[in-house]
């Protein structure tokens, strides 16, 4: 079975976003730039699937500039074997990404997709679902465990109401919730190995993608700031503060 | 305005979730001549309970009992479906709304706009991006305007509407890829963390498992749910599934307590959206109190018996 696995090169999330003061967008200009954390959760799942011997090849995309392939060799050195970057300097929406990613399932002849439940950057949400819509396959988002054997993933999802279990005939796309799992962490000699890696890069134009309609961000902005708050002295005071606000 | 307005409803074990009525409240904040609400439901109650939400003109009542557990590969069609005629499809952004409207969207070939928390105009909403640390306004391309709604952002509508429900029995398209295989309620008769009214939640100033002990039965006391910082869970005190944070879980109670919590940014980016944070900590230079509405600089432990005692003989 071969798993592909998308990767997105997002703000660290350590790292505090502003926004620019011409509300052309958030300052990345030396900021620390790392995978999506739901992204390396679908890898580190992707390589338990192939430790366990139901998966003979994990393949990595991402998507973007060239800078993408630091996140693409951090994968590898996890234990993806190969990677691949569809190469474009345009922004891309969910909407393209599902439509690259579907270009690029179906040259590797992929049997399982994983990504991350959500970026952390745009939070939409909707490359996964998008992803499996175009490809008519069964989706199953927000995993928190993944079985896989008989042609089948069951899949157990974490939904508002509780934990949903569904099971879905392969080839399918799966979303990663947090719980799934915990990423390794990459040793020395595997970042080493991951330079001799096959690693291609795929200019966007060659997929021969039409256009897709986009969303036109107007304007960013900073959220209004919370309102300064208030000290007290007691807790009788803190029960009579949240009495005045309806609270208790 | 020719806008037409389709609210998915969704519902969950015969009951029509609150988060219906909410972005119903978005709808009608764009100019339009019909907005409808679609509900799939074995059980009537879910649709007599959206005929009620004012401003909606018409409920259609998808029937079937498969409806019961719906799959979003098996409401696709049928919502794409119901899509004609509509300029606007709108659902909750809660996991039912954010499985199967990427779905439709991409289907329809048309962008999604996620987690709508304010409306410009028809074609015009703003959304959070960066767990809520920024704000965009984004602009929908010509076609049916596809958007997910973030629930807290707006007031539910009132219950005083009185709309005629168009019954239908259709099966939902249930391919033989996808089955449905149980459901197991949330983390037992606790509220859900990111549905809760009231969060408690310890951070490493708890100190121990046995600490979290009593932020249980004070959120047990005020039928609050309980969560954690991420230093809490990585010491062990918590499951993982307690984390509050921007990579785990975002919430928007109305209230919000934290009891030695430092408030790293993460977390912060977790609680943005909170009604009114209050912040309990020995330290008075934490982070955490430079965003809480109300803040109390002492010792949790003798905090939280004093909070069970004042809420017991209010109670009394």
């Amino acid at each position: 079975m071969k798993i592909l696995v998308g990767i997105k090169r997002v703000i660290d999330y350590n790292v505090q976003v502003h926004v620019k003061a011409d509300g052309s967008g958030v300052e990345t200009d030396g900021v620390k730039m790392s995978s999506n954390p739901f992204d390396e959760i679908a890898v580190e799942q992707a390589i338990r699937l192939k430790e366990a011997g139901v998966a003979h090849e994990i393949v990595v995309v991402s998507i973007g500039e060239a800078e993408a392939q630091e996140q693409l060799r951090s994968a590898l050195a996890m234990g993806a074997d190969r990677a691949l970057l569809v190469h474009t300097a345009q922004a891309v929406q969910p909407l393209l990404a599902a439509k690259i990613l579907a270009a690029v399932v179906k040259r590797e002849h992929a049997d399982l997709v994983l990504l991350g439940k959500q970026a952390i950057d745009d939070d939409a949400c909707q490359t996964p679902q998008m992803l499996a819509a175009l490809l008519d396959w069964p989706q199953a988002t927000f995993a928190s465990s993944i079985q896989v054997g008989d042609g089948r993933a069951e899949v157990i999802r974490e939904v508002d109401a509780g934990l949903e279990t569904l099971s879905v005939a392969l080839p399918a796309v799966l979303s990663t919730d947090l719980r799934l799992n915990e990423p390794r962490f990459i040793k020395i000699p595997q970042i080493m190995k991951a330079k001799s890696k096959p690693l291609q890069i795929v200019e966007f134009a060659e997929l021969g993608i039409a256009d897709t309609p986009s969303l036109r961000v107007l304007k960013t902005e900073a959220p209004a700031g919370r309102q300064a708050g208030i000290k007290v002295e007691s807790v009788a005071e803190l029960v009579g503060a949240l009495k005045e606000r309806g609270l208790l | 305005m020719s806008n037409n307005i389709l609210v998915i409803a969704e519902q969950h074990g015969g009951v029509l979730n609150p988060a219906t009525a909410k972005t119903v409240a978005c709808a009608r904040q764009i100019e339009h001549q019909t907005l409808d609400l679609a509900v799939f439901a074995a059980d009537a109650a879910p649709a007599e309970h959206a005929a009620k939400l004012e401003g909606v003109g018409k409920v259609i009542w998808l029937a079937d009992a498969g409806y019961a557990h719906p799959t979003a590969v098996g409401l696709e069609g049928r919502i794409l479906a119901l899509a004609q005629g509509y300029t606007h499809i709108l659902a909750p952004a809660t996991s039912f709304g954010r499985d199967v409207l990427p779905r439709v969207a991409a289907k329809l070939d048309v962008p999604q706009i996620s987690e709508i928390v304010a409306v410009e105009s028809a074609r015009i909403f703003k959304r959070p991006i960066y767990a809520g640390n920024a704000l965009i306004t984004v602009q929908a391309p010509p076609g049916i305007v596809v958007g997910t709604v973030r629930a807290n952002a707006f007031k539910p509508v009132t219950e005083s509407g009185a709309a005629c429900i168009e019954k239908h029995e259709t099966a939902p398209d249930q391919p033989e890829h996808t089955r449905f295989v149980s459901l197991v309620g949330g983390s037992g008769d606790r509220p859900d963390l990111q549905a809760a009214a009231r969060v408690l939640a310890g951070g490493r100033g708890v100190g121990t498992q046995a600490g979290f002990a009593d932020i249980f039965k004070l959120a047990d006391a005020m039928g609050a749910a309980v969560g954690a910082s991420r230093a809490a869970v990585d010491a062990g005190f918590v499951p993982n599934d307690l984390q509050i944070g921007q990579t785990s879980k975002i919430i928007a109670p109305d209230l919000y307590i934290a009891f030695g919590i430092s408030g790293a940014f993460q977390h912060l980016a977790g609680i943005k959206d909170a009604g009114v944070i209050v912040a309990v900590n020995t330290d008075p230079n934490a982070p955490i109190f430079e965003v809480a509405d109300i803040g109390l600089v002492a010792d949790l432990f003798e905090v939280i018996p004093q909070l069970e005692q004042a809420l017991s003989n209010r109670a009394g």
